[in-house]
């Protein structure tokens, strides 16, 4: 409606100058997926949360056994330390993964991929036969608070882990498509993030859970 | 029948004929009034072939501006449906003494009053604040989009799919008739066996992955993309106070997430969560679900007291008074919302000592707001005042809001609060603060914001006509029942004993009349002003003098938002530019790369609702199909490299030109 | 690449090493094994102290997990990936903390021990 009047602002007035350092008249193109790792990185801090949430309700009802077994009765921690080692050795792995992309060897990559799906796959593995132990013990997850939480807690880890597995296997393919393009390298240090934080929360299951949960 | 458990079969699941609702006949006349003017819409569409427009122009984009709309028309929709339950509410409260029962049968009542907050705080106040956010913020940093613009239009549809699911309740099967927040044990499987908790579930579920993304992608879009020059300190207040809500959003929604997951597998596998037996806890759902609903109501006031930083300076025309103390203010709001929590239930039983300290919490909250507030009126102090109608709305927001947050600072005396808790006096606190918060705060956005999306201006006259029925339509719908929560007066209730409460509920229906008259004003404005839009054309682009970038953009901006990227050196970037005397530049165009428009959001999302269906259904077969075809349709989308395309710099020199030449005029010699 | 945009620059992606994550995975394995073997033996004396060791053990490693394998520091993405990560982690300690606080009091005050049988039916 109402246009103010232009006045020049510091004389001599130099429209072309004007424009010049008020518009970016020499734009480059912004490269693709600038974005990526940060969106993905704030999308981590927000599972971290669902985490944080399953471990405060382990926090609270993980002592309400309902006069049913407690973790002393079910744990088995050797087995947990093998597991441990899986995971452990899977961000390892993924690292090295990580060393081939630098270095531009697809295959390396590949390679290494598969040996932390490997990893991955014997962790799940290991964790269902676990679970199936304990319901065939009549531990299951409707038997009390605690088991519950517990299965949650550890199962939602275990989804995540699984859903790792498919990201490697997509990878891998995507991979042998269309090799190290600069999508695929953010798609690869995206999934290392969500690996090696998968790792990060797996210490805090098997601190609180299960080795805190073995002192109770 | 009410709350039975209802059989299931392999195929069907729990769906039966007997899941209609053909005895209930105000649900039957609504069913024949949405289906009739419903297929009277999708026969306009067919009929003037607007399906592929629809399709490759709204449906399919990534561009934030379209997205905003669409979100604003999603409010809009499920406002109207939830402002049909409040008024059959406000009906049903005043005529049941004295022994009438009313219309609405409890069971019916009790879905009522759920799905009424249900829908306005998911599926109303959301969609609005997102659509503002969407729309407004891009332009406002100097961006051509958001950071992640697929994902944008994902977000929309799967909020859309949650709207879908709640519409869907009212005719096939129930929905929960919990409240809005669906506490445990009632929404569990022994108190609602039936499907209405799990519509809830779904429905929230699916909408909230949508909100959550959309968080994640206004705070990257704000850090990554701001044009060169705007610093953190150079940002407009709306920017500030949408980064916190974002914030707010990627901090709190996965506590929603996580919560109604664990309600959902007491409900489908049996665990122990929130029940009341084998070591559960009712009362951990009740302070969970809080944790994620106080950032709740701070997402839907920070964008709304953005919008209200804007228009005042704007129609002040003056800068903003103290921008750095709005911003801490927010961003100490932002903080301090994590730490109040627990007012929402000072009654449960945590005891003194734990109450005190969320009660001072809760009182120091509102000492930044009270700071904002101070500054919107040393703002409108010495300014030149002009009260178009969004500045009319920031005054009635000021006045109406202002009551509301003293309330507010009441209940949060933890003595008082075990008088007024569950009363009226808190129904009438927080539609205070809501209605005169984040629904005024809308509509001044509406009004402000309009001409920018569209071209042309909206129609005054209707807008106070409209403005003119809310405003006194509100204070008589809620000072009634201000006065009786603090006679004791308890929420919730269908009928009553006391027949002398009688005139102060039929003094709220009619204030609901009046709102009614002010929603039917306000859709005859949309109407009048679309009809009218060539005699209301916005040919500068900034019809109100604003002083911050969007305005600097055509009405509508081209799709590119602009052809070179503006270098800021102050705040008040567009203003600075104009008092500086900079010219557009007119000549030099270069190619514009932009994003895609893609469909796989709405496969996606039609995909979720599907699954959220054959959940609530138990209908495994089909939820499993879901689940799986949402996968695979994500991984496929992967592989889609063709993500982008240029805008050609001679097609942009054309824009651009034509630009130049509807400013001729009006720059005179 | 413009140096004109406020975009944090595009090196900004860690270097990898064998270095870092040889150093990580041994000392993660020393900081799983001494947790485990101190439960598996019986644990110290006192439980709380045990606990509280087991914890320092995990806070340990999750810092070994950040600098060797995520790489963070306070530089990149602009410092934004580090106040992302202070901010979420002290959200979490607040829910975390209030929520055991609050549900302590709520239980003590409203379930008294004995008040209430176990194994009460949920049915209506």
């Amino acid at each position: 409606m109402t246009t103010l009047p232009l006045t020049p602002y510091n004389p001599p007035y130099d429209a072309a100058a004007l424009t010049a350092t008020h518009y970016d008249l020499n734009e480059a193109d912004h490269p693709e997926g600038g974005s990526t790792l940060l969106g993905f990185w704030i999308y981590l801090m927000s599972d971290c949360l669902i985490f944080a949430m399953l471990f405060a309700v382990y926090g609270v009802l993980g002592g309400n056994f309902a006069a049913g077994p407690g973790p002393r009765d079910l744990f088995d921690l050797p087995l947990v330390a093998l597991n441990t080692a899986m995971l452990l050795g899977s961000s390892l792995t993924y690292g090295l993964a990580m060393i081939a992309m630098q270095r531009g060897h697809v295959r390396g990559v590949q390679g290494w991929l598969i040996a932390t799906a490997l990893f991955g796959a014997g962790f799940v593995a290991i964790e269902l036969s676990e679970f199936a132990h304990l319901i065939a013990l009549g531990a299951t997850p409707q038997r009390s608070a605690f088991l519950s939480s517990f299965f949650t807690l550890v199962g939602t880890h275990g989804l995540h882990v699984t859903f790792g597995l498919v990201w490697l296997a997509v990878l891998v393919v995507q991979l042998a498509q269309t090799g190290l393009t600069a999508a695929n390298q953010r798609r690869l240090l995206c999934l290392s993030l969500f690996w090696h934080f998968l790792d990060v929360v797996w210490v805090c299951v098997f601190s609180v859970v299960y080795l805190m949960g073995s002192l109770r | 029948m009410p709350n039975s458990v209802p059989s299931w079969s392999p195929l069907l699941g729990r769906l039966s004929l007997d899941v209609l609702p053909l005895h209930e006949p105000i649900i039957l006349v609504t069913f024949a009034v949405v289906a009739l003017a419903g297929g009277a819409l999708l026969a306009a569409v067919t009929w003037f072939r607007l399906w592929g427009y629809l399709w490759s122009e709204w449906f399919t984009s990534v561009d934030h501006k379209k997205i905003g709309v669409m979100y604003m028309v999603l409010g809009l929709v499920m406002f109207l449906r939830g402002f049909a339950d409040a008024l059959l509410m406000r009906v049903q409260q005043a005529v049941g003494f004295n022994g009438n029962e009313g219309f609405l049968p409890a069971h019916h009542y009790d879905q009522v009053f759920t799905a009424h907050g249900v829908i306005m705080i998911f599926f109303v106040a959301m969609p609005f604040v997102t659509g503002l956010m969407n729309f407004v913020v891009p332009l406002q940093i100097g961006a051509r989009d958001v950071s992640f613009p697929f994902l944008n239009n994902l977000s929309f549809w799967l909020t859309a799919s949650g709207a879908a699911l709640v519409m869907v309740s009212l005719f096939v099967g129930e929905f929960a008739a919990t409240g809005w927040l669906a506490y445990p044990p009632l929404s569990g499987l022994g108190y609602s066996p039936g499907v209405g908790v799990d519509y809830y579930i779904w429905a929230l579920q699916i909408a909230g992955v949508g909100t959550t993304l959309s968080g994640i992608n206004l705070i990257v879009t704000i850090v990554k993309l701001r044009a060169p020059g705007m610093t953190m300190m150079r940002m407009p207040v709306f920017v500030w106070t949408a980064l916190c809500t974002n914030v707010l959003i990627v901090a709190s929604f996965p506590v929603l997430t996580a919560v109604l997951a664990l309600l959902s597998l007491d409900r489908y596998v049996g665990t122990d969560f929130f029940t009341n037996d084998f070591g559960g806890s009712p009362m951990m759902y009740v302070n969970l679900i809080w944790i994620w609903g106080h950032p709740e109501v701070y997402i839907l006031i920070l964008p709304i007291f953005g919008v209200f930083s804007e228009i005042t300076a704007t129609f002040s025309g003056k800068r903003l008074f103290g921008y750095a103390s709005m911003v801490y203010a927010t961003v100490v709001i932002t903080v301090l919302s994590y730490v109040v929590w627990l007012h929402h239930f000072f009654t449960m039983g945590s005891g003194a000592s734990v109450n005190s300290f969320f009660g001072i919490t809760t009182m120091v909250i509102s000492i930044p707001t009270g700071a904002k507030l101070f500054n919107w009126l040393f703002t409108m102090y010495h300014g030149r005042i002009r009260y178009e109608l969004p500045m009319m709305w920031t005054v009635a927001f000021m006045l109406t809001f202002v009551i509301g947050g003293m309330t507010g600072v009441m209940l949060a005396v933890p003595p008082a609060d075990f008088v007024l808790h569950n009363s009226l006096f808190l129904v009438a606190h927080f539609h205070n603060v809501i209605i005169g918060g984040v629904v005024f705060g809308t509509f001044a956005a509406i009004n402000y914001w309009w001409p920018k999306a569209f071209g042309f201006r909206l129609e005054p006259f209707w807008g106070k006509v409209s403005f003119w029925c809310w405003v006194p339509g509100f204070w008589l719908a809620f000072a009634p029942l201000y006065v009786m929560g603090l006679m004791g007066v308890t929420r919730r209730m269908r009928v009553f004993d006391d027949g002398s409460l009688q005139p102060y509920f039929i003094v709220a229906a009619l204030g609901a009349g009046l709102i009614a008259c002010g929603i039917g004003a306000m859709l005859v404005q949309f109407g009048v002003s679309i009809a009218r839009r060539e005699s209301l054309r916005d040919e500068t682009g900034d019809p109100w003098g604003g002083r911050t970038l969007e305005w600097a953009t055509s009405s509508p901006p081209p799709a590119y938002n602009f052809a070179f990227t503006p270098l800021v050196h102050d705040l008040d970037a567009w203003d600075d530019m104009q008092r500086k005397g900079v010219a557009r530049p007119v000549a030099g165009f270069r190619d514009i790369a932009m994003p895609l428009n893609t469909g796989t959001g709405v496969v996606l999302a039609a995909i979720s609702t599907v699954f959220g269906f054959g959940m609530i259904w138990h209908i495994w077969w089909l939820a499993g199909t879901g689940l799986t075809g949402i996968v695979v349709t994500a991984i496929v989308h992967t592989f889609n490299g063709r993500r982008t395309h240029h805008i050609a710099a001679a097609e942009v020199a054309m824009i651009e030109t034509a630009r130049t030449r509807q400013l001729a005029p009006a720059t005179g010699a | 690449m413009s140096a004109v945009h406020t975009d944090t620059p595009h090196d900004d992606v860690p270097h990898f090493s064998g270095r870092d994550y040889a150093v990580g995975f041994a000392a993660s394995a020393v900081l799983t094994a001494v947790p485990f073997a101190l439960v598996m033996g019986g644990g110290l004396h006192d439980k709380l102290l045990t606990g509280l060791v087991i914890a320092g053990f995990a806070v340990a490693q999750i810092v070994v997990h950040m600098v060797c394998f995520l790489h963070m520091n306070t530089r990149s993405q602009g410092g934004w990936n580090f106040l992302a990560l202070a901010f979420t982690a002290v959200l979490v300690l607040i829910v975390l903390s209030g929520s055991m606080w609050v549900m302590y009091h709520l239980n003590e005050n409203m379930m008294p021990q004995g008040a209430m049988p176990p194994g009460l039916s949920d049915q209506p």
